[in-house]
């Protein structure tokens, strides 16, 4: 069985569906990241089946909207002093600056360098996001 | 405090609409009364995009409101042509002037660029997402004929697609009771379903009922709102000169409609209502446009006063 050790000092964003937590990995920026980090990849689970596992090693800081829109069902236990001190659920966040491109081509934000793209939640079901500036909607 | 801004048609409740009626009809009583309403104040109008009776209905309103006027005409002729960002170009003329009306080719620019703005910004059109002062024009006119909301059935006619009068009407019309649409357009053009779906999230009961045919939407309207097939939406210059053509309002068609029925248009008008049709008394569009610098006047003592704690 493989064995990562526990961190002390750090977070663990468990319950990633499977095959996503290589996304999550990278867009959370981690490749770069200057502390201990790990992916687990498809690792048994009895609430799943299975699952993917990032645990950041040595930091409390973490992008939770990105989380919330690549894995909105994973949980995030911070640990401190091998203790964990908090667990939350991101879910998806009801405001994306950003991090969601807008498709339009009549939308300002194509064309504005100064503009940054807003995306505001407009239905939790269905993942739909709308762009604050010209109405389009997305799924996430 | 939060500046005052004009960027959609749902900006305003049903009753600061009903403010701004009533000051449009005060100064259309007694215009002399507002003559130095805005004396020393100066408006810069930015329009990114071809316009004529927007633009100048604007400048005929601070004009008459005792105000003053600065001017880009179209983009060629300004630093967006350098490259400049509409924030930068914002925050530059809002040292200018106590208030900017600008329109754009792109949708949600208003909203950007009042994100930039130190002084109130009116949206006069943002690509086809918004123009709530024609909004405002035409409740105005609708208010001034018809002199209520509720009830009314209110017929949409061409181009329903594009036509971001249409989309931003429907919205503030869908928030009074009993209010009924019907949307007479050809299928390319049909009202697109994030506004229906904007409607109904509005208001449950409003009912919306699609159509091809024009005679049958006429026989129960209370106002017809006919729209030109605008060129420049399309990118594809055989579909504009199919479509053009599809709707025309003539003599003949408004024999099937009710004696009390008015004829809207935000002009300019291009085919789709015949010449004959001028003369006919339910055809209010171009008093609808005269109405409209009024209704400016109003929104910009209303946006002025707001921005000085004092009232319309």
């Amino acid at each position: 069985m493989l064995r990562v050790d526990r961190i002390t000092e750090g977070i663990v964003i468990d319950h990633i569906q499977p095959g996503r937590g290589l996304e999550v990995f990278e867009r959370l920026g981690l490749r770069r990241a200057g502390y201990p980090v790990g992916l687990l990849m498809n690792v048994a689970s009895s609430k799943m089946g299975s699952k993917d596992i990032i645990k950041i090693s040595d930091t409390l800081d973490i992008d939770l909207t990105m989380l919330g829109l690549l894995a909105p069902d994973a949980t995030v236990d911070y640990i401190e002093n091998g203790v964990v001190t908090r667990k939350v659920t991101p879910g998806l966040p009801e405001r994306v600056v950003g991090l969601i491109e807008c498709k339009n081509p009549r939308c300002v934000i194509a064309i504005e360098r100064q503009g940054t793209s807003v995306f505001v939640l407009v239905d939790r079901e269905a993942k739909e996001y709308e762009c604050a500036y010209c109405g389009e909607r997305v799924r996430v | 405090m939060a500046i005052n801004h004009f960027l959609g048609s749902l900006d305003f409740s049903p009753e600061k609409y009903d403010v701004l009626f009533s000051l449009a009809s005060r100064i259309i009583d007694s215009p002399s009364d507002y003559t130095d309403r805005c004396r020393g104040k100066l408006m810069a109008t930015l329009f990114y995009e071809p316009s004529t009776r927007t633009r100048l209905s604007f400048e005929a309103a601070m004009l008459r409101l005792g105000g003053g006027v600065i001017s880009v005409a179209s983009a060629k002729s300004s630093s967006v042509s350098k490259g400049e960002s509409l924030g930068d170009t914002i925050r530059t003329v809002g040292g200018y002037a106590d208030l900017i009306v600008m329109r754009h080719p792109k949708e949600g620019a208003a909203l950007l660029a009042a994100e930039y703005s130190p002084v109130p910004l009116i949206n006069g059109g943002d690509g086809a997402r918004e123009h709530p002062t024609q909004t405002l024009t035409d409740l105005f006119t609708i208010h001034r004929f018809k002199g209520r909301f509720d009830g009314l059935t209110v017929a949409f006619c061409g181009d329903l697609r594009y036509g971001r009068t249409v989309h931003s009407l429907v919205k503030a019309l869908a928030r009074y009771s009993g209010v009924k649409f019907i949307l007479i357009s050809p299928s390319e053009l049909r009202l697109p379903e994030r506004i229906v779906r904007e409607v109904n999230e509005i208001n449950p009961e409003a009912t919306l009922q699609e159509t091809t045919s024009m005679e049958d939407g006429l026989e129960s309207a209370d106002v017809l709102y006919m729209t030109r097939i605008q060129k420049e939406r399309f990118f594809n210059e055989e579909d504009y000169i199919r479509l053009r053509d599809t709707y025309i309002l003539t003599e003949d068609k408004l024999r099937a409609a009710s004696e009390e029925m008015i004829v809207m248009h935000p002009l300019p008008r291009v085919t789709e209502i015949d010449y004959a049709i001028d003369a006919d008394p339910r055809a209010v569009y171009f008093e609808q446009a005269r109405f409209g610098m009024f209704a400016r006047m109003a929104l910009i003592v209303h946006l002025l006063s707001d921005k000085e704690g004092g009232d319309a």
